[in-house]
């Protein structure tokens, strides 16, 4: 049990009950397990042990920060031991108490004939008493009067210092109660705060639950508290006959004040405690219908406004017309279903129309982003390089999401991952429809939800892509550092592959060198099927020229074809590039592609003049046929130029 | 009629007085009424014949001041005992939401006692109204009366309280047990007010 900030010494009240209770837990927390161990606090509930018992936690963790504390009830620590003893692990349970430089135990009363409870808990004193470390126990009776106790165990707690909490006479009480009103803010007029102090409160709980009626009631717009009706308000009606006789009149009139008529008073008096609570109920069933609204997690400011509002309400119409609003909210959720349904606008009947614009807009979201069209399947060149990863590819356009999932392509950059990835989306958004296919880059991915958080409209992003059919990544090497995107991405994936929905991701490594990546993505993007393409070997490059070369509408050499095939480039993308540069220098030139050009415009050899005008087609643009501008055709010159070099 | 409205946030209780003639209905709300402080004393409406005899009914408005935000009013009525005015007795009936059946602890009255007690069952369950429902105390009125002519407060219950509802001995005259008989109605009716059909209107 973590240790509760809100106990703490400041905040308890001291008075004569609990004097010499606090001035040793002080004692024990500024030096644990010197002055008193163990230190024994018994006395009534709520009288503020378990506060005592915290205040010592905190204390000693301020003073020492490096103290090991452990505060809990001894029926935790029972759970424990029982757990240790079924799972075997008793030598870890003992090594855990062990450890413990201050150990706090609530309400060992319950230890009253549990001896295998009793022994082990022999031994930890020993052990940690032996250790000079501090044990601090409560109960509500002292040690003797636990029934069953070991003799021992009451030796061993009796050896430190046995404290009791009294009840708290009237002057703590008072400070008690200003105090609480202090730190709740509570605005009770001093006579008010004396009077409800002059009930005879069993305990401090009780005193709380008080101040906490009367000050609800004068929040409630019912009016100023005034010390005469404390006690009616609480419900102490014969309390107050009893202690002021003056104040309340009597039925048989006797005791009536001169000046008004006793009977009449009295009878109205009487009534008005009868008919308050029951006038309440209503407060009451609001306050109930809030709670349970609020615990569903919907938004009650419009029942919470009605409950403030002393004026008109009619309880009946206004808990329909909110229940209405919630089922009409429900409906709206279900339309736009995912995170969406659960965000504010969405949990607030009086945002209702802020929920119908977002259920609007999502039904017109712009869908996540598509696959190029142009990056078919069909334009795919397949060798034995990609063989294998083609083959994946097609498995899972055919049958998405269950045999391949994720599937995950990497290899070197340019060899086709993207083109294979997009060309896999292309087929699914096909096949599909319905919720689509996103199919994006990661930084698109990391943009998009950097804008969505920067706006906002995080939980639209969400449902924008958990929507989706198949959800197709490229580039997740990228991923690396960007925590945030790699945990929207686990949810995301974790969404889609629990509905059975396709994923392709990818990365120019194998998932397990991806660095920077969260080993739970990493396991994730693992468990479908990892495919590699590799370098494409010089058939796929020479197809692919050739195809690049024909697509422009000439006919290629096979000379072309090969040295174009054989140019040494570091991958596929590079090797289109330079092909395309042929085509438009080809183009410029109003020349078809031949060799020479391509190595010209590649090498930057200059092919002869002769070579060029012989293969030269058509009219050519004139401009290069300006004598003055183009080098080559000056036959002396030019032809010199290669005799000097040669 | 509306017993709690949570939109006007009042609270209207009809509480009527039944009872034989002769037993001390009016005097009940004449005692009430001389109790009542200066500023709330309303107009108490009593239509009597010259011999003081309850002819048509005796109104007596009780404005209770706020309690808990609400204003609370009872009306306190008082039906003519008589036999032949059944059908005043009828009219006043209706809409109550309470009833103080007032009885003559005489035992030469003790006939009358429960010829009236079946007539107002009778009237009640004319209206459609569960006697069992309705919220009712009984007043043993004219305990001042010489022991020998009055029944014991155990004969009449024999006699009257078949039910066991409350029942408060009383002096109507000197005030004796007036006001305990309007406390224990008054709570009676108001305990109707945490019943779910009472929170809207009724």
């Amino acid at each position: 049990m973590p240790l509760d900030s809100r106990f703490r010494f400041e905040n308890f009240v001291v008075g004569s009950a609990n004097q010499l209770a606090v001035a040793a837990a002080h004692a024990v927390a500024e030096s644990p397990g010197t002055s008193y161990n163990p230190l024994f606090l018994y006395g009534g509930s709520g009288l503020g042990k378990t506060h005592l018992l915290g205040a010592i936690g905190n204390l000693a963790t301020q003073l020492q920060p490096g103290l090991t504390v452990l505060l809990g009830s001894l029926e935790e620590l029972i759970e424990e031991l029982h757990g240790a003893i079924a799972t075997g692990q008793m030598d870890r349970f003992k090594e855990h108490y062990n450890r413990l430089d201050l150990l706090l135990l609530d309400d060992v009363q319950f230890i009253a004939g549990r001896t295998e409870t009793q022994a082990e808990m022999l031994r930890l004193f020993n052990v940690m008493q032996q250790a000079g470390r501090q044990i601090v126990l409560t109960s509500d009776r002292p040690p003797a009067e636990i029934a069953d106790l070991d003799e021992r165990l009451i030796t061993r707690l009796s050896g430190g210092l046995i404290v009791d909490i009294g009840v708290p006479d009237y002057e703590t009480r008072v400070a008690i109660a200003r105090r609480q009103c202090e730190e709740r803010g509570l605005k009770l007029s001093a006579p008010v705060v004396e009077e409800l102090a002059g009930i005879d409160f069993t305990n401090v709980r009780e005193l709380q639950g008080a101040l906490n009626r009367l000050a609800a009631h004068q929040a409630l717009g019912q009016g100023e508290v005034t010390p005469g009706s404390v006690r009616a308000l609480l419900g102490e009606r014969s309390v107050a006959q009893r202690t002021f006789p003056g104040r309340a009149p009597s039925a048989d009139g006797t005791s009536a004040a001169p000046e008004e008529n006793g009977e009449f008073h009295s009878f109205v008096f009487g009534l008005q405690s009868a008919v308050a609570p029951h006038l309440d109920a209503w407060r009451t069933r609001l306050t109930e219908s809030i709670t349970y609204w609020h615990e569903l997690g919907y938004g009650t400011s419009m029942l919470e406004r009605a409950l403030e509002d002393p004026g008109e309400v009619d309880i009946e119409a206004l808990l329909q017309k909110y229940e209405q609003g919630i089922a009409a909210l429900q409906r709206l959720g279900e339309s736009v279903e995912g995170p969406l349904a659960r965000s504010d606008p969405f949990r607030d009947p009086e945002r209702i129309a802020e929920a119908e614009q977002i259920a609007t807009r999502m039904r017109h979201a712009p869908p996540p982003p598509g696959p190029a069209p142009e990056l078919t399947r069909a334009s795919f060149e397949v060798s034995a390089s990609n063989q294998m990863a083609v083959r994946a590819a097609d498995a899972v356009a055919e049958s998405p999401g269950t045999r391949y999932n994720p599937l995950l392509i990497h290899g070197p950059a340019g060899v086709g991952k993207t083109h294979l990835a997009h060309a896999v989306a292309n087929s699914l958004a096909a096949r599909r429809g319905g919720g689509g296919v996103a199919c994006l880059s990661t930084p698109e991915f990391v943009d998009e939800l950097i804008d969505a958080l920067q706006s906002g409209t995080v939980e639209a992003w969400h449902a924008r892509y958990r929507g989706v059919d198949a959800l197709v990544l490229d580039d997740i090497h990228v991923m690396g550092g960007k925590e945030r995107s790699q945990q929207e991405l686990f949810h995301l994936f974790n969404t889609l592959h629990s509905n059975g929905r396709q994923i392709v991701l990818v990365s120019d490594c194998p998932p397990r060198e991806l660095s920077g990546v969260d080993a739970r993505l990493r396991s994730r993007f693992e468990g479908g099927l990892v495919v590699e393409i590799q370098p494409p070997d010089r058939a796929l490059r020479q197809r692919l020229v050739r195809r690049a070369l024909t697509a422009t509408g000439g006919v290629p050499t096979p000379e072309l074809i090969e040295y174009l095939a054989g140019r040494p480039v570091a991958d596929m993308r590079e090797l289109v590039a330079e092909v395309g540069r042929v085509v438009q220098a080809a183009a410029r030139e109003s020349v078809p592609a031949s060799l020479a050009l391509a190595r010209h415009e590649l090498e930057g050899v200059r092919p002869s003049p002769g070579a060029l005008r012989a293969t030269a087609t058509g009219v050519v643009d004139p401009f290069f046929m300006d004598a003055e501008k183009v080098l080559w055709d000056w036959p002396d010159l030019s032809g010199r130029a290669i005799e000097d070099l040669r | 009629m509306s017993l709690v409205n949570y939109a006007t946030r009042e609270i209207t209780c009809k509480i009527v007085y039944y009872g034989p003639g002769r037993s001390g209905k009016t005097t009940n709300l004449h005692y009430i009424y001389g109790q009542l402080p200066e500023g709330r004393r309303g107009k108490m409406v009593s239509l009597a014949t010259q011999t003081d005899r309850t002819l048509f009914f005796d109104f007596l408005p009780l404005d209770l001041g706020t309690i808990s935000g609400f204003t609370t009013k009872f009306q306190l009525y008082t039906v003519p005992g008589q036999v032949y005015y059944q059908a005043t007795r009828k009219l006043v009936l209706q809409g109550a939401d309470g009833v103080v059946f007032v009885a003559d602890s005489q035992t030469r009255q003790v006939e009358e006692d429960i010829e009236s007690m079946q007539d107002l069952h009778a009237n009640l369950g004319e209206q459609g109204v569960d006697a069992r429902a309705m919220p009712m105390v009984l007043q043993y009125n004219k305990r001042d009366l010489p022991r020998e002519l009055v029944l014991s407060v155990a004969e009449l219950d024999e006699a009257l309280n078949f039910r066991g509802i409350p029942s408060f001995p009383a002096d109507a005259l000197h005030g004796s047990g007036v006001f305990e008989t309007l406390r224990g109605i008054s709570e009676l009716v108001l305990k109707r007010l945490s019943a779910p059909a009472s929170a809207g209107s009724r």
